[in-house]
């Protein structure tokens, strides 16, 4: 199975810049299917960066993060060649991980 | 910041979804184990570590007003600033996707927040802020309809905000 | 001179359906080069502030506040999952060990521009969807459904592995091949379904106009960003699927997905856009 998870993290200075996105259906809970009935809600909840043993983003997300999630930030210390540690869980407590380099 | 959301229901939630997790992260363990013949092409391996749903705020992400959704999770009401910059489209090109993003050059930032006031659930995300994370994030959400848009920054402290209002007409043709 | 014709009722014509259809059978002779030069200059003459290249965006060539989203959005766009599915697809070798490459030129790298052609054994124009299909049949494979998520994911990789190279369209020197271009020519100008609209009613005729929220993307470049990623799908759609959901919104019965009419019609846009360089997958509102 393709990991769910895209990130590109560019290191630049001292900062490095994060983009990451996550496939996943961010169902609301508001949307029905073709014959009427409601989607029940399925969206992640916790989308968490680590870099070197330390948390460096987390997102808590709700049912209104657009569907195949993305987002962006950026942090300090880290570098060229390092690893960050991506991980989720959604609402039904299914969860992917993924570990990427940064650039 | 998130504490006055630690309920007893988080921590119900907090047990059962350790169970799952577990059980999962196996899963994808064994996967990676699988595919390491792989993993010299793909940029990516599976981790061991796991996001941690006990923290998420539930409480909040629950209320169905704005102000409802600010005062549980930050417990103060926000003051507004000029120093919080808030970045959204006039009009939404599709309401299913609003690119949305929110810096400030307010100092000691620990968390930003994104409200849209007019959604059934208002809070739509919340980003605690570590010490040597900028105080910048940049997302996409989905608006119900025609809505404020509120921007929160915890600095120092108290709460600063910025808003704006983003057009959504409803979805075209359906496809 | 006939394009003119056609032009000017698509742009000021409301009424009559059939004189358009009347006119395309006109007896004066089909001439695709200067079909190709009225259109290109009708567009570049009306959209003197887009850059030529950008027509390939779609919507997003017409309006600023669209085109700042897009952008944010673009960074890392919505169909990269799709891209990255179709790159493995494309790459896992069939049942018989044989690849998609194996079925086209250059092993399938950076041949999106050169779709659709006529083929003159079958006597029938050919997009990159039914080249994908006929080499899945060939290798003893089930086809995919023109409509549906496999077909996107792999010309969305073969769109990419394009990207930049530009349309080179031919019409060879058969008289099929021009009949197929001109059929559809004539079923891109000719009005259907209960609005009375043609496709030249839209995406010729108010290109830049809102159809309730939606910016209406210019007919030149109209088929470079496909297959689409659109907010309002939720998903991926491929070119037929683009073409059904047009003709339904004008309450007119699409056709069967890459049928022998729409793939004219594929054809006929693709030769005048020929020289704009591939953009897709696109990303859409
Ligand atoms: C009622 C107006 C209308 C008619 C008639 C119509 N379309 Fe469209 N078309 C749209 C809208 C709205 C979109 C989505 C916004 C956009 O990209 O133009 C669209 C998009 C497209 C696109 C994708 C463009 C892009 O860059 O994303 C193609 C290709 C297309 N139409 C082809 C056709 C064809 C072929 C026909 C005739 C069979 C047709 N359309 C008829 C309204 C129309």
């Amino acid at each position: 199975m393709a990991s769910t998870i895209r990130m590109r993290a560019i290191a630049n200075g001292e900062t490095t810049e994060v983009q990451a996105l996550v496939q996943h259906p961010m169902d609301s809970g508001f949307v029905k299917d073709s014959k009427g009935n409601l989607i029940p809600p399925h969206y992640i909840e916790v989308l968490e960066f680590q870099h070197a043993g330390k948390t460096v983003f987390t997102a808590f997300w709700g049912p209104a993060v657009a569907k195949d999630p993305y987002v962006k930030f950026s942090f300090k210390g880290a570098q060229k060649g390092d690893d960050l540690i991506i991980s989720w869980v959604d609402n039904k407590g299914q969860s992917d991980s993924v570990v990427g380099k940064i650039q | 910041m998130n504490n006055n959301s630690m309920s007893k229901q988080t921590n119900l939630r907090r047990a059962r979804r350790g169970q799952t997790r577990r059980t999962i992260v196996q899963g994808a363990l064994a996967g990676g184990l699988a595919g390491l013949g792989l993993a010299g092409a793909a940029p990516f391996s599976r981790a061991r570590a796991a996001a941690d749903a006990s923290k998420w705020p539930k409480d909040a992400f629950s209320q169905k007003k704005q102000a409802d959704a600010i005062r549980v999770l930050y417990g103060k009401t926000p003051e507004p600033s000029d120093k919080v910059s808030l970045e959204a489209p006039e009009i939404a090109e599709n309401g299913a996707v609003v690119p949305i993003s929110v810096s400030t050059t307010l100092p000691d930032v620990t968390s930003i927040t994104i409200v849209v006031s007019e959604n059934p659930f208002p809070l739509a995300a919340n980003y605690p802020i570590p010490a040597g994370t900028s105080a910048m994030v940049a997302n996409r959400l989905k608006m119900a309809k025609t809505s404020k848009v509120i921007a929160l920054v915890e600095s120092g402290g108290k709460i600063f905000s910025a808003s704006k209002e983003v057009k959504v007409t409803v979805g075209g043709c359906g496809g | 001179m006939r394009r003119a014709v056609l032009l000017g009722l698509a742009m000021f014509t409301l009424a009559a359906p059939q004189i358009l259809t009347a006119t395309c059978h006109a007896a004066d002779s089909i001439n695709p080069q200067a079909d190709f030069k009225a259109f290109r200059k009708y567009f570049t003459e009306r959209f003197t502030n887009v850059p030529l290249n950008d027509f390939v965006n779609g919507p997003y060539s017409m309006d600023a506040g669209l085109r700042k989203q897009w952008l944010e959005i673009d960074a890392f766009p919505p169909y990269q999952f799709a891209l990255d599915k179709g790159k493995e697809m494309f790459n896992t070798p069939f049942k018989n060990g044989k690849t998609y490459g194996d079925c086209f030129p250059n092993k399938g790298i950076g041949v999106r521009q050169d779709y659709p052609y006529f083929d003159t054994k079958s006597g029938e124009v050919i997009t990159l969807d039914v080249a994908l299909n006929q080499c899945r049949e060939a290798n003893g494979e089930k086809p995919f459904d023109y409509s549906k998520d496999d077909m996107a994911a792999l010309t969305a990789y073969m769109a990419y592995t394009s990207r930049g190279k530009r349309f080179d369209i031919k019409i060879p020197d058969d008289p099929r091949a021009l009949a197929a271009y001109e059929k559809g020519e004539e079923y891109f100008y000719t009005r259907r379904g209960q609005l009375n609209f043609s496709c030249a009613s839209c995406h010729v005729q108010n290109p830049g106009g809102h159809l309730r929220t939606e910016v209406l993307a210019p007919a030149l470049g109209i088929v470079a960003a496909m297959p689409i990623y659109r907010s309002e799908w939720g998903g991926m759609g491929t070119i037929s699927r683009r073409f059904t959901s047009c003709n339904s919104q004008v309450r007119a019965t699409p056709l069967k997905p890459e049928d022998e009419l729409y793939r004219d019609v594929e054809y006929y846009l693709s030769y005048m856009s020929n020289g704009l360089p591939i953009s897709g997958p696109g990303a859409r509102p």
